[in-house]
């Protein structure tokens, strides 16, 4: 029983995700009939197991929920935002319950509200249903009550219309349901053995109801009333009310005899086909109601072969004909008047007939089979064997002569390939299946924060290994969170920035280089490097300084960092638990990298690489003092050779610390042997490996760079891990043990980059010398005597250009109304006092003025100027010192020299004038 | 460790010493096999062992029970042994019997033992001729005691 239990939780949270994703689709494309069958599928087998597990609560609400799918499958014009949303609080009343019995073993609280809000929908939606729709889904009713039905049982057999993803659907169901019968078959023959074993009875139950449950939705009448009245069968049987006998048995035997000959011809023909089975079903309503049939054992007279496709069942050609009376019999539930009874002669004499359609049936069957994990594990580590026999026997046979063995040997190369590629694909899955919820988790959490957004996904179907795919669930559902709360703005916030209100999720897969690339971004409002800036000043991770000399870039990854939350405030979505530094130890852990790109205002870009599989992987083998080492060549960016003469230009020394000018930028060098301490000289040419790990670059000195290969990666030892240089070890073609090289081991031992980041910033920073001091943005403007004046451009707020006929004289200043409000305009000249004589009356003949206006404090105050000149970036050297008042100091820009103005000190100047101003209004 | 039942040794040598361990632990013997150093790895590893496909770590008893270095021309025999963090080949110069010993006839390590062995042996069996010490092989692998001697 627990076991069973397990089953169920197991399958009602995979049920439950599905249902989420679904009713995403659903809310996308709200005519979408298909997502609505297949909600209606999955709640139905999550009711049914639920009536099995007897829990009466879980199974209410579904069945409550699964009303409400009627109606709206009937009307499905009716599906809008507030029934989808009233579904999702059934999804989550669900999943609550589910989690109550996974945590305590009961299903707590009571739903009668959500059941009755439920149940009061449906009725408004199946009122003027019932006769009218084609899918009839009655009969889905509870198994308890005796459903009404009333099918048109002998019409000619609609072929329903199905587009691509209703016939994989069809096809699915047919699968699953072969599957199903021949587990029911070798059951009932077990549970004929032995009648009390509840578990096996369940089993059966459950399929068969499965099967009935699917085909409603279908449409398939026939096989519905066969499996619907079987079902109730064996709900007498689990009710104890018989016990099983060698009759019910044959009964239920014919049962799945029949269901089998009707899948065949749904997988031929589309349809149930014609044949109505009342033989059948009268001998299964008669065991229903009394145990036995009304002739017992012994009236086996009975037509033979009455419900075996092979022989002539009436058919119903006359719509007409057939109509009512089977139906009938099974609603009203009378005792069949006519003898009825199957004997195991007639259930033998459906085998062949049940052959010929199993075999028409292969094609589907056989399409694909279970396989436990376990198997395909082991599977992969003998592939993993098998690779280094391969290598070791590749290695030795190219010293060979005999062309045969070389042959021989080249075909078990590829062979090996080929079944490594093979093995591996049976471990891969789509991404997908990752992203499944993330629509879901999207959609709850943009409602909870007040947000519209969309989820739009590429490359579905990238598939990558399974364990990954376990791995990347946590970091990918975090981004996407992140995104949603902190990335994309409010319909408010993006309106007013030119963007539509509706943001945009894009989740990107595809495959590139060996790996997998995984990107998640936003078309939000980017990440602030102000922000990140301040933060990590405040929190000690860099120095001012170091944050002076950052590049946005640099500034925005340091969100990577452990103890950067730029959350302002810790909402309940995100800002507390894992932070970023955990989804990059995440996906640094299945040897993944993690990158962003972000623009303010644009949005942001997360790229994650991560490797197809972990077992194997293509790596460079050096080697250095006769040991070889392998790198993994994700790390490894290229080769450089120096030949000896060379050297001493090619390395230079900064402080001792060897370096090397690799297209301008300097690379630090990292000597392997002296890293691992092994005493080899280091002599001759130079072989140099670039490596990248994380954000560090640096070049490492072998002896000799061999070759690339494919290598299994083998773990060390425990007492061997703490020795960060190395991430395992793997075996050579010639059996000997190599240790694999970990990049960011190495890195972090020769203090190229350290697990602080100022070090790496400081390193950063050097390969791009050029830019010393901090640029500055300068507007250079002229003054009245002709000289040059600089303004930083991010105190200014605007440039102007006003008629001089605008300005008017309020109190003792000029001013201009500007935008509304009253901005005083000061002449330069006013401001500092010239030294020479004015060329004034030059400016007083123009009659459009420049203008520089300043905002500060919501004070606004104009200087006019006599020309703007330029924009221009400068790194600012100040050499003189303040010639007069109101300037900072000159500088030569552009080859001539120029003031700095100290606009502090010019609004400290000119707030007396405004207040005065302020006043006079 | 209170019944009476006897416990098979599998038994070596070391220096002058006469150790045994159990032989259900004991996967199997060989000689001596092409060891990979591991650089910057403790002392008493001496390298990693590939075993059949099986990554193997060699520790060197010699070193970890801090007795003078094998001479040059002495080729160390491989003891592997499973442990629950797997597979481990002791280094040790020679091979010797398999004993069935009962239980009564052991004693615990006097308190002056030293160091290392004063953790590490379990039990001194008092034999006619000499003494067989056995060694707690979990913790002889353990990354506690291996890196203990890189420190020292």
């Amino acid at each position: 029983m627990p076991d069973l239990l397990l089953d169920f939780l197991s399958k009602s949270n995979d049920g439950l995700n599905q249902l989420d994703s679904e009713l995403a689709s659903l809310l996308d494309s709200p005519q979408d009939s298909t997502a609505l069958i297949h909600i209606m599928t999955m709640l139905h087998s999550l009711k049914a197991d639920a009536g099995l597990m007897e829990f009466s609560g879980i199974e209410s609400l579904a069945h409550a929920g699964e009303s409400v799918l009627h109606g709206l499958l009937a009307h499905i014009e009716a599906v809008n935002d507030d029934t989808i949303n009233l579904l999702v609080e059934m999804v989550d009343g669900l999943r609550a319950m589910v989690e109550q019995l996974t945590a305590t073993g009961l299903e707590g609280g009571n739903r009668d509200e959500l059941i009755e809000r439920l149940r009061c929908k449906a009725e408004i939606l199946n009122v003027p249903s019932t006769s009218s729709s084609p899918a009839k889904v009655a009969s889905v009713a509870d198994v308890e009550k005796a459903p009404v039905i009333e099918e048109e049982l002998a019409e000619d057999p609609v072929v329903m219309e199905l587009d691509d993803e209703m016939k994989e659907v069809l096809r699915d169901f047919l699968q699953e349901s072969y599957e199903n019968l021949d587990r029911v078959d070798s059951e009932l023959i077990e549970l004929e053995e032995q009648p009390d074993n509840r578990e096996l009875l369940s089993s059966i139950f459950r399929s068969i109801h499965t099967i009935k449950g699917t085909c409603g939705f279908f449409g398939f009448d026939r096989l519905e009333k066969v499996t619907h009245i079987g079902e109730n069968l064996l709900v007498k049987l689990r009710d104890g009310e018989y016990s099983m006998s060698e009759e019910i048995a044959t009964g239920l035997l014919g049962m799945v005899d029949a269901v089998r000959a009707m899948l065949a011809e749904i997988s031929d023909h589309g349809h149930d086909g014609r044949k109505l089975y009342t033989q059948l079903i009268d001998q299964l309503t008669e065991l229903k109601d009394h145990g036995k049939t009304s002739a017992g054992t012994a009236a086996t007279v009975v037509r033979p072969g009455t419900d075996t496709p092979a022989t002539a069942e009436p058919l119903a050609a006359n719509p007409a004909a057939g109509d009512g009376n089977p139906a009938d019999d099974v609603t009203a539930a009378v005792p069949a008047p006519e003898p009825a009874g199957v004997d195991t002669g007639a259930a033998a004499n459906s085998k062949p007939a049940a052959a010929r359609e199993d075999k028409a049936a292969a094609g589907i069957v056989e399409a694909s089979i279970r396989v436990d994990v376990p198997v395909l594990d082991s599977l992969m580590n003998l592939v993993g064997e098998l690779v280094l026999a391969r290598n070791q026997i590749v290695e030795y046979v190219g010293a060979h002569e005999n062309t045969q063995v070389v042959a021989a040997a080249q075909r078990l190369n590829l062979i090996t390939s080929e079944l490594q590629e093979g093995v591996m694909q049976t471990r891969m899955q789509p991404i997908h299946s990752v992203w499944a919820k993330l629509p879901r988790v999207v959609r709850d959490l943009s409602r909870a924060c007040g947000k519209q957004i969309k989820v739009e996904m590429e490359g579905k179907s990238t598939e990558l290994d399974k364990s990954l795919i376990e791995a990347m669930k946590d970091p990918i559902t975090h981004l996407v969170r992140n995104s949603v709360d902190h990335g994309i703005e409010s319909p408010e916030q993006r309106l007013a920035a030119g963007k539509p209100a509706e943001g945009t999720l894009l989740l990107r897969a595809f495959h590139e280089g060996g790996q997998v690339h995984i990107e998640i971004s936003d078309d939000g409002g980017g990440i602030k490097p102000e922000r990140i800036r301040q933060k990590a000043i405040e929190n000690g991770v860099v120095t001012v300084e170091q944050a002076a000399r950052m590049s946005e870039q640099e500034i925005c990854k340091m969100i990577f960092l452990p103890g950067l939350s730029t959350a302002e405030a810790v909402t309940n979505i995100s800002g507390r638990g894992v932070g970023m530094d955990v989804v990059k130890t995440n996906i640094e852990k299945i040897s993944g990298t993690i990158d962003l790109d972000t623009e303010v205002g644009r949005g942001t870009v997360f790229k994650i690489r991560v490797p197809l599989t972990l077992a194997i992987v293509p790596a460079l083998i050096v080697s250095t003092g006769a040991q070889r080492f392998a790198i993994p060549q994700v790390n490894l960016i290229e080769l450089i050779r120096i030949d000896e003469e060379d050297q001493p230009r090619a390395i230079e020394y900064i402080h001792g610390c060897p370096v090397h000018r690799l297209r301008g930028q300097l690379l630090p060098i990292v000597y392997l042997n002296k890293e691992l301490n092994l005493d080899t000289p280091q002599e001759g040419a130079l072989n140099i490996v670039v490596l990248q790990a994380e954000k560090c670059r640096f070049g490492l000195v072998v002896d000799q760079i061999n070759d690339t290969q494919e290598i299994v990666v083998k773990p060390l030892t425990e007492a061997l891990k703490t020795i960060p240089v190395f991430a395992g070890a793997t075996i050579m073609g010639d059996g000997r043990v190599a240790l694999i090289l970990d990049t960011l081991g190495i890195g972090q031992r020769a203090r190229v980059m350290s697990d602080s980041p100022d070090r790496a910033v400081s390193l950063n920073v050097s390969g791009v010398t050029e830019k010393v001091g901090k640029s500055e943005t300068l507007l250079l403007v002229s003054t009245d005597s002709d000289g040059r004046l600089a303004i930083p451009l991010n105190r200014v707020a605007r440039l102007e250009q006003f008629e001089r006929a605008r300005t008017e004289n309020a109190g003792n200043a000029v001013v201009v109304q500007y935008r509304g409000q009253i901005l005083p305009l000061v002449q330069l000249s006013d401001f500092l006092h010239e030294r020479r004589a004015s060329r004034s009356d030059a400016v007083e003949e123009g009659d459009q003025m420049q203008v520089v206006v300043f905002g500060e404090e919501g004070r606004q105050v104009g200087l006019v100027v006599n020309e703007i000149i330029d924009v221009v970036d400068e790194v600012l050297q100040t050499r003189g010192k303040a010639s007069r008042e109101g300037v900072l100091g000159t500088a030569a820009i552009d080859g001539q020299v120029t003031e700095l103005l100290d606009v502090t000190s010019f609004i400290n100047a000119t707030s007396a004038l405004i207040s005065d101003l302020e006043e006079a209004a | 460790m209170n019944n009476s039942k006897p416990q098979t040794y599998c038994t070596f040598y070391l220096d002058r010493y006469y150790f045994g361990i159990e032989v259900e632990l004991v996967q199997e013997i060989i000689r001596f096999q092409e060891i990979t150093p591991v650089a910057l790895a403790p002392q008493v590893v001496k390298g990693l062992i590939n075993l059949r496909g099986q990554i193997v770590t060699a520790v060197d008893l010699r070193s970890l029970l801090e007795l003078p270095d094998r001479q040059e021309d002495e080729v160390p025999m491989n003891i592997v042994v499973k442990t629950p963090l797997g597979a481990f080949s002791l280094l040790v110069d020679r091979i010797g019997d398999v004993l069935e010993l009962s239980d009564d006839s052991f004693e615990s390590p006097p308190d002056n033992l030293q160091g290392m062995a004063r953790e590490l042996i379990q039990r001194a069996y008092k034999l006619d001729r000499s003494l067989l010490l056995t060694m707690a092989i979990e913790k002889v692998v353990s990354a506690d005691v291996l890196n203990r001697r890189a420190a020292a």
